[in-house]
């Protein structure tokens, strides 16, 4: 009798687990200021209709998606990627294809967040930035951060070729339009890293997007570049951070499900919502990156929407990032630029 | 034994019959012996031969263009490399990427043909995505499928594309590999160098090998005065003190090196002592530059110094010493003539230990360490992890391993000596 209990009671479970895992989702996001607004803005809400979210971070590396999917044992369900790891993903069958008639109307969405794997979650911009408190006329132009004698100190830069050839072409005088246009030349490349060079002996190198704006704070730069919501979450602790605009590169990031995953379904609807207008407002209410829902600028406020990279004073003198372009030379140019830091 | 050589010759039968048992016998141990390590031997080969056999065969391993593009690969065999092949290999490529079942296929062939000129990814995917080719048949000549995929991308006409693609034909490839110490194949096959823009591991080679040089030799110099110390202090009290040099031993790494970092940053507890000493007047830069990677390294590696040094000399007569002395040599020349020689075993094994350590060392330069104190594990984990480049995170392993081997049949040759840990 005891033991038939016993076996039925192991039979229930059996038959629970499976269900149980169905109202777990795990999301993957890059962590600080960005993940508590996910926090805020997606997974609290998400959690009322009933499925818990587990929020997993990592650092980007695709390395961890490939080996899922290769072994068949995916368990990362939703997946903040880069832009041009969606394309790269997408090509190489590691992520799903969107059955986007379950996520939205892609009218909806800026032209950017929409592609075959993955949707746009925010749009993010690399800007420079200088602390109001030490310094009070900031750099204007690229050309006046590569000006070491109007503005004498160390400049902080992203560890690696991206944005900063982009920027060192437009400190030499290359319009925003043309830049990748000249980049994709070999006078263009070398004509960056010349420039780049000058100031090589000036640069404090970051890697995580944390540092610079600690960096900025502990006066070890006069000015850097930086993600632009990680000021605005440095000034919402009371500090007076400067962003200038004028030359910054915007990207997004994206959602994309690792293929083969067995919460799939579960996966798109919690995309779906984090895709909503009201969703999408929230998030950037949290933290200052634009929405990529169209329909969220109407729930924002005149103060929120100033600070964001999409508003039409902040984005008039940007850069789009091109993906494009990197795709096809990133590995090059990547390897060109750790020979370039290594000698 | 002994009975057997005692007793008189025995007759040839008999000898000849217990020289076959004793070889049974001996067998029979042999077989014994063997099964009792053959768990060991089963484990090892599993975690530790295969891994990095798998290893070395990634680092040579280059399926992606023979997989994907048979036919191409075939048409390409006799072309001269001096002008746009025929128009049948523009058949061949229209033939072989519309022959890929997966998509994952044609990402995978666009990644490895990108790495060697870059702008492929862009033309494979956008030929793959173009196919089928509109109006054309298997029955279509060559020439006009030559001139429709000409339309779709015109850099099919460079000849730059086409070569990378032949030079790929084959299963496997020596170009990881060279890449690994700044070589490459020319569109001929012949080596030369890269060029000076691309030149990378040479320089972080002899990086990886300064930085452990100037490791070693800060372990060395503080922990033999450590271990001489240690030796002659009573067993009891160097116990005591053994543990103290043992318990940053059994500290994470992790834990160290952000001990590190709070000691070390501009506001740390070291420049706030130095300013306080009036030593300098400006907080000195410590951190994230070669000083704070040699300060936690040599920290972190220092008891593989002193628990050899300290075995070797916990066994060296003292009365050797005093016989130098008391035959006139001064106390400084005994030492250095008389008692160092007998510590060259220990100085070899933990010299080495710590060399070999230090090599492969990755965490602590890169939290502790600039750009350019990165040392070569830092690439390995790049191209693992945020490039997924494998094969080329391989082929820096195998350098890794050749120049451990190297440096052990090195050390093995100058000491003439196993390498013994006391």
């Amino acid at each position: 009798m005891r033991k038939s209990s016993c076996i039925a009671a192991a039979l229930a479970a059996l038959t629970c687990l499976p269900a149980l895992a169905q109202k777990q989702l795990t999301v993957v996001n890059f962590g600080g200021a960005n993940a508590n607004a996910q926090k805020k803005a997606f997974y609290e809400p998400y959690e009322k209709t009933g499925t818990k979210v587990v929020a997993v971070e990592y650092n980007g590396e695709q390395a961890k998606i490939k080996v899922m999917v290769d072994s068949k044992n995916v368990t990362w369900d939703a997946v903040e990627v880069e832009s041009p790891d969606v394309a790269r993903g997408c090509d190489e069958g590691l992520f799903e294809k969107l059955d986007w008639s379950r996520i939205g109307n892609k009218a909806d969405f800026v032209p950017a967040a929409v592609t075959d794997c993955g949707i746009g979650i925010f749009v993010w911009s690399t800007v420079m930035a200088w602390d109001g408190d030490k310094l009070k006329a900031g750099p204007k132009t690229w050309a006046d951060f590569w000006d070491t004698k109007k503005f004498p100190g160390k400049r902080g830069l992203r560890k690696g070729a991206r944005y900063n050839l982009e920027f060192a072409l437009m400190a030499d005088g290359v319009k925003p339009a043309d830049v990748y246009k000249v980049l994709a030349t070999k006078e263009g490349a070398d004509r960056a890293f010349r420039k780049l060079g000058e100031l090589k002996s000036n640069i404090q190198w970051w890697e995580a997007g944390a540092q610079p704006p600690q960096f900025l704070v502990a006066g070890d730069v006069v000015m850097t570049t930086v993600f632009n919501g990680r000021i605005d979450a440095a000034n919402r602790e009371g500090k007076h951070l400067q962003i200038g605009w004028v030359g910054g590169i915007y990207d997004l990031d994206y959602w994309v499900i690792p293929k083969g995953d067995p919460n799939k379904d579960a996966a798109l609807k919690f995309i779906a919502f984090a895709s909503t207008a009201d969703a999408q407002a929230e998030y950037a209410k949290n933290i200052a990156y634009g929405p990529t829902n169209k329909h969220a600028l109407a729930k924002l406020d005149a103060k929120t929407l100033a600070n964001l990279p999409t508003s039409p004073a902040n984005s008039k003198d940007a850069l789009q990032f091109n993906l494009k372009f990197w795709a096809d030379q990133g590995e090059d140019l990547e390897k060109r630029f750790a020979s370039w830091a290594t000698s | 034994m002994t009975a057997t050589l005692a007793a008189p010759v025995p007759p040839a039968a008999d000898s000849a019959a217990l020289r076959r048992s004793l070889a049974r016998a001996s067998r029979r141990r042999k077989w014994r012996a063997f099964a009792l390590t053959l768990p060991l031997l089963v484990f090892l080969l599993l975690t530790f031969l295969v891994p990095i056999a798998a290893l070395l065969e990634r680092a040579v391993e280059n399926p992606e263009v023979a997989r994907a593009l048979p036919r191409t690969v075939l048409v390409l065999r006799d072309w001269k490399r001096a002008d746009v092949p025929r128009p049948e290999a523009f058949a061949a490529i229209v033939a072989d990427l519309g022959a890929l079942s997966d998509s994952a296929d044609a990402g995978a062939l666009a990644r490895r043909l990108n790495s060697e000129k870059p702008g492929a990814r862009s033309l494979i995917m956008g030929t793959y995505r173009a196919l089928p080719l509109e109006g054309t048949s298997a029955a279509t000549p060559a020439g006009a499928i030559r001139d429709k995929l000409l339309a779709v991308d015109p850099r099919w006409g460079e000849t730059a594309y086409w070569e990378a693609i032949a030079k790929n034909g084959s299963r496997w490839t020596p170009d990881y590999l060279l890449t690994a110490v700044d070589l490459r194949r020319d569109a001929h096959g012949a080596i030369e160098r890269v060029d000076p823009d691309q030149r990378v591991f040479g320089g972080i080679l002899l990086r990886t090998f300064g930085i452990s040089a100037l490791v070693t030799l800060w372990c060395l110099a503080l922990g033999y005065p450590l271990a001489y110390w240690l030796s002659t202090l009573s067993p009891r009290r160097a116990n005591v003190l053994m543990i103290v040099v043992l318990v940053p031993f059994w500290t994470s790494i992790l834990v160290r090196v952000a001990a590190w970092i709070v000691l070390l940053q501009s506001e740390g507890l070291v420049n706030h002592a130095l300013q306080g000493l009036h030593l300098t007047s400006r907080p000195l830069e410590l951190l994230f530059n070669r000083t704070g990677v040699v300060v936690a390294m040599t920290h972190i590696l220092l008891p593989f110094m002193i628990l050899p040094l300290y075995s070797v000399m916990a066994g060296v007569p003292t009365s050797y010493v005093r016989a130098a002395v008391s035959l006139g040599s001064t106390p400084l020349a005994a030492f250095v003539r008389v008692y160092v020689p007998q510590t060259y075993a220990g100085i070899g094994a933990g010299a080495l230990l710590v060399f070999i350590l230090s090599i492969g060392y990755y965490v602590t330069p890169a939290l502790l360490g600039g750009p350019t104190d990165q040392m070569l594990s830092y690439y390995i984990a790049q191209y693992t992890n945020v490039d997924v480049n494998w094969g080329m995170a391989c082929a820096l392993g195998a350098l890794l391993l050749a120049a451990t081997l190297v440096l052990y049949a090195v050390y093995r040759r100058v000491t003439k000596s196993e390498l013994s840990l006391g």
